[in-house]
């Protein structure tokens, strides 16, 4: 399906009134809704049900409409979730593909080991967020956070692009994350601002941008824009640092044979 | 460096049988035989053996016969020579040694102090060759109480989703990276034939092995590896691995030179790169997080399968139990200290964990005394190596039990403890394609598949010697077993009574 599908203004909306409901049951009436076509739901009252979207793999587009609850679009393949507030902890958790858009915070461990799609956060994110993200061929996820993030960002990551935006810190301020990219063996990831030496992680480099990762940032930064209602190009002309993993077997040495 | 180590095995070569037709040099895969041109003659050198017997038992005029070295060192109780030999190697590498199989320490085997009952003139033994024995079992959680319709006889009790096996004996987790895809192959195709599960490990199924879905169990471990949504709907049972028996705590580095093209494939990570599983699961740092993945997982399958989880037996392995059944786990696997790998720091191999039969005594025990045994199945892993293990294991409490070494033993393994080094010469723990096509998965599943076969007929011939004729009979029944040369304290945690008594 294709993005101008996801646009389409004439596709009918269901809309699912999620107050009372268990995970399983608000999940029961989203399969239903998808499987009988349905290409747009709205979920009014959603309390921190947990695992929205996690077995749908249709290109629906969700939006939502409160909290959901931990591991949103979790193992999730295709659907575009826009969430109107916060996510919690695990959002995209093992995501194959599909869009996470939070129009707010989310917590911990955003895009757990993601293997595609995208996940889009306007404000912060919490510990360990892309970790053990991977790639391989072209399923490459990609996760952009407006805000900053905690300690162990990127950690253990095996793949992906992740872009650290910054756009709440102040004049001056810095990212606070320490560890970051810890244990990296694949994937990138962009950080505007800079961060000093001892935040990042031993198996981390740091880069300037080429022309490639600029049509990276160019690509993402305008998504992200895009969603937001932010401008890409005022993002964009502040400097960027480029982490990368220095080696692609981080422990190829610890061991005696 | 010059090494320090002494050599292990020596090579005998009886040169009147010997016809230098070099089939020990093209199967040895440690560089242990070659052709001295010089004096036109096939030799050995003794240093790089590491006895697998592979060169034995292709040697076409069995020339060939690999023996330890008798090198001896001054007797000394506490310095033994392994300890020796691995300070040896460390001191020459710096590293974390690394093992395959299982722990080979002396801890006690307590399936040899445990014996089977059998029924004299009371009650008659059945003889299971004329009379029809079940030993068909169901993985699931099953309902606090059952209602039958009166009318019509029909069951009114939703079941939580079962998975029939026609044998209590599963092949547990091995992955494709740290097996070769024959390996799976073959284990899957037994699996199939013998109407029991294969377990793929935590390195994804390969597409080629979709079509055994329905004899198979995924793992779902904290690598994710190869998960994804058609991976979850092709198997019977998902698992969560959260430690295993060989490294409990530890995680697991495949080395990037094993992650091959197809494993590549598979694992979905590029060629080359370590696979790397974090010690941990992320999204699991307790209990109430354990039962997060476990519904996120029911939520991904839509309740149509039971989830599994899997945790390496370790001393409060009880408690822990008790969280996982009650965090929704329909299916609990423990993995004991006799747990194989295909790499483990050694020294955690061989100094982590508690027995197996301890470990499944004291969760069945606890399940009991909670009164939700009901709700998951029990399943054992880690040393099983035979049916009269399985039928105690039965007996002490498990539903079924997996088998690991046992099933590759059967493929050829000769248990020589080099799976870590990727030059498995039977072709069993490799990713190397000249190697891997030592073991051709039309023989490999008639080996496993024969294996299980034989079981089968000990384990009815077991019952039907104790009187019963349903595994499930026997099932949790430890007055069937007695020990011998236990302590009180044994005996009090595994249930059993002393023999005579």
């Amino acid at each position: 399906m294709t993005k101008s599908a996801y646009r389409n203004k004439d596709k009918r909306t269901v809309k699912i009134d999620a107050y009372g409901d268990t995970h399983r049951e608000l999940n029961a009436k989203l399969r239903d809704a998808v499987s009988n076509g349905t290409l747009r739901i709205e979920l009014q009252n959603v309390y921190g049900q947990r695992y929205i979207g996690t077995d749908l793999d249709k290109p629906v587009e969700i939006e939502i409409f409160g909290v959901p609850g931990n591991d949103l679009g979790s193992f999730m393949d295709g659907p575009m979730i826009i969430v109107r507030g916060n996510a919690q902890d695990g959002c995209g958790n093992t995501m194959n593909n599909g869009e996470i858009i939070v129009h707010g915070h989310a917590g911990d461990i955003i895009g757990h080991s993601a293997r595609g799609g995208k996940i889009f956060i306007r404000e912060d994110v919490g510990y360990r967020a892309a970790i053990h993200m991977k790639e391989y061929r072209d399923k490459k996820p990609v996760l952009v956070v407006g805000g900053t993030a905690q300690d162990f960002f990127g950690e253990y990551m095996a793949g992906g692009i992740v872009i650290l935006l910054g756009l709440n810190l102040k004049e001056g301020e810095h990212h606070k994350a320490r560890f970051i990219g810890t244990g990296m063996h694949g994937g990138v990831i962009y950080l505007r601002g800079s961060v000093e030496d001892f935040q990042l992680g031993k198996e981390v480099g740091v880069a300037e941008l080429d022309e490639q990762d600029r049509q990276v940032l160019q690509k993402y930064v305008g998504e992200f824009a895009a969603h937001f209602g932010y401008d890409a190009g005022e993002i964009l002309k502040h400097k960027f640092t480029k982490l990368f993993p220095l080696y692609l077997r981080p422990y190829g040495r610890l061991y005696a044979y | 460096m010059k090494t320090y180590l002494p050599p292990k095995f020596i090579v005998e070569r009886d040169p009147e049988r010997c016809i230098e037709c070099e089939v020990c040099i093209n199967q040895c895969t440690f560089d242990t035989h070659y052709y001295d041109a010089e004096d036109d003659e096939v030799r050995s050198r003794e240093g790089t053996c590491v006895g697998c017997h592979r060169c034995v038992l292709f040697c076409p005029t069995h020339a060939l016969n690999v023996r330890t070295i008798p090198l001896d060192y001054r007797d000394n109780y506490n310095w033994r020579p392994e300890f020796i030999e691995d300070i040896i190697k460390q001191a020459e590498t710096g590293g974390v040694l690394l093992t395959g199989m299982g722990n080979d320490k002396g801890y006690r085997i307590y399936w040899d102090h445990l014996v089977l009952n059998a029924s004299q003139v009371t009650n008659p033994s059945i003889d299971p060759l004329r009379e029809p024995m079940e030993l068909t079992t169901y993985i699931g959680r099953k309902p606090d109480k059952i209602e039958v319709d009166a009318d019509s006889s029909n069951l009114k009790t939703d079941f939580a989703p079962q998975v029939r096996i026609e044998v209590p004996v599963m092949f547990t987790a091995m992955s494709y990276g740290a097996v070769s895809l024959n390996v799976h192959e073959s284990l899957a195709r037994a699996a199939t034939e013998a109407g029991t599960l294969w377990n793929t490990g935590e390195g994804g199924l390969h597409p080629k092995l979709y079509q055994y879905g329905k004899n198979t169990i995924v793992q779902v471990a904290s690598g994710r590896f190869g998960v994804h949504p058609e991976y979850l709907d092709a198997a019977s049972i998902v698992e969560i691995k959260i430690g295993q028996g060989a490294k409990p705590g530890i995680g697991g580095h495949l080395p990037g030179e094993k992650v091959s093209a197809d494993v590549s494939k598979t694992r979905m990570i590029p060629q080359g790169t370590d696979a790397l599983s974090p010690a941990p699961q992320h999204d699991i740092y307790s209990i109430e997080d354990l039962a997060q993945l476990v519904h996120a997982l029911k939520e991904a399958t839509n309740y149509t399968k039971p989830i599994a989880v899997k945790i390496a037996a370790v001393h409060n392995s009880a408690a822990i139990a008790s969280g996982m059944v009650r965090a929704g786990a329909d299916m609990i696997v423990l993995d004991g200290l006799r747990g194989s790998t295909g790499a483990a720091p050694k020294i955690i191999r061989d100094n982590v964990g508690i027995p197996i039969e301890m470990a499944l005594a004291s969760v069945d025990t606890r399940l009991r005394q909670e009164g939700i045994r009901n709700q998951a199945s029990v399943v054992i892993a880690g040393g099983i190596r035979n049916s009269g293990d399985v039928a105690k294991a039965i007996a002490l409490g498990a539903d079924a039990v997996y088998i690991g070494t046992a099933a590759l033993v059967a493929l050829g393994c000769c248990l020589c403890q080099q799976c870590h080094t990727g030059k498995c010469a039977w072709g069993i723990c490799t990713t190397d394609l000249s190697l891997t096509k030592r073991i051709n998965p039309d023989i490999g599943a008639r080996r496993l598949a024969n294996l299980l076969r034989g079981w089968s007929l000990e384990l009815k011939e077991i019952l039907g010697g104790m009187g019963i004729n349903a595994l499930e009979s026997l099932r949790g029944n430890r007055l069937h077993l007695r020990g011998i040369g236990l302590t009180d304290t044994e005996l009090e945690i595994l249930g059993v009574q002393m023999a005579g008594s």
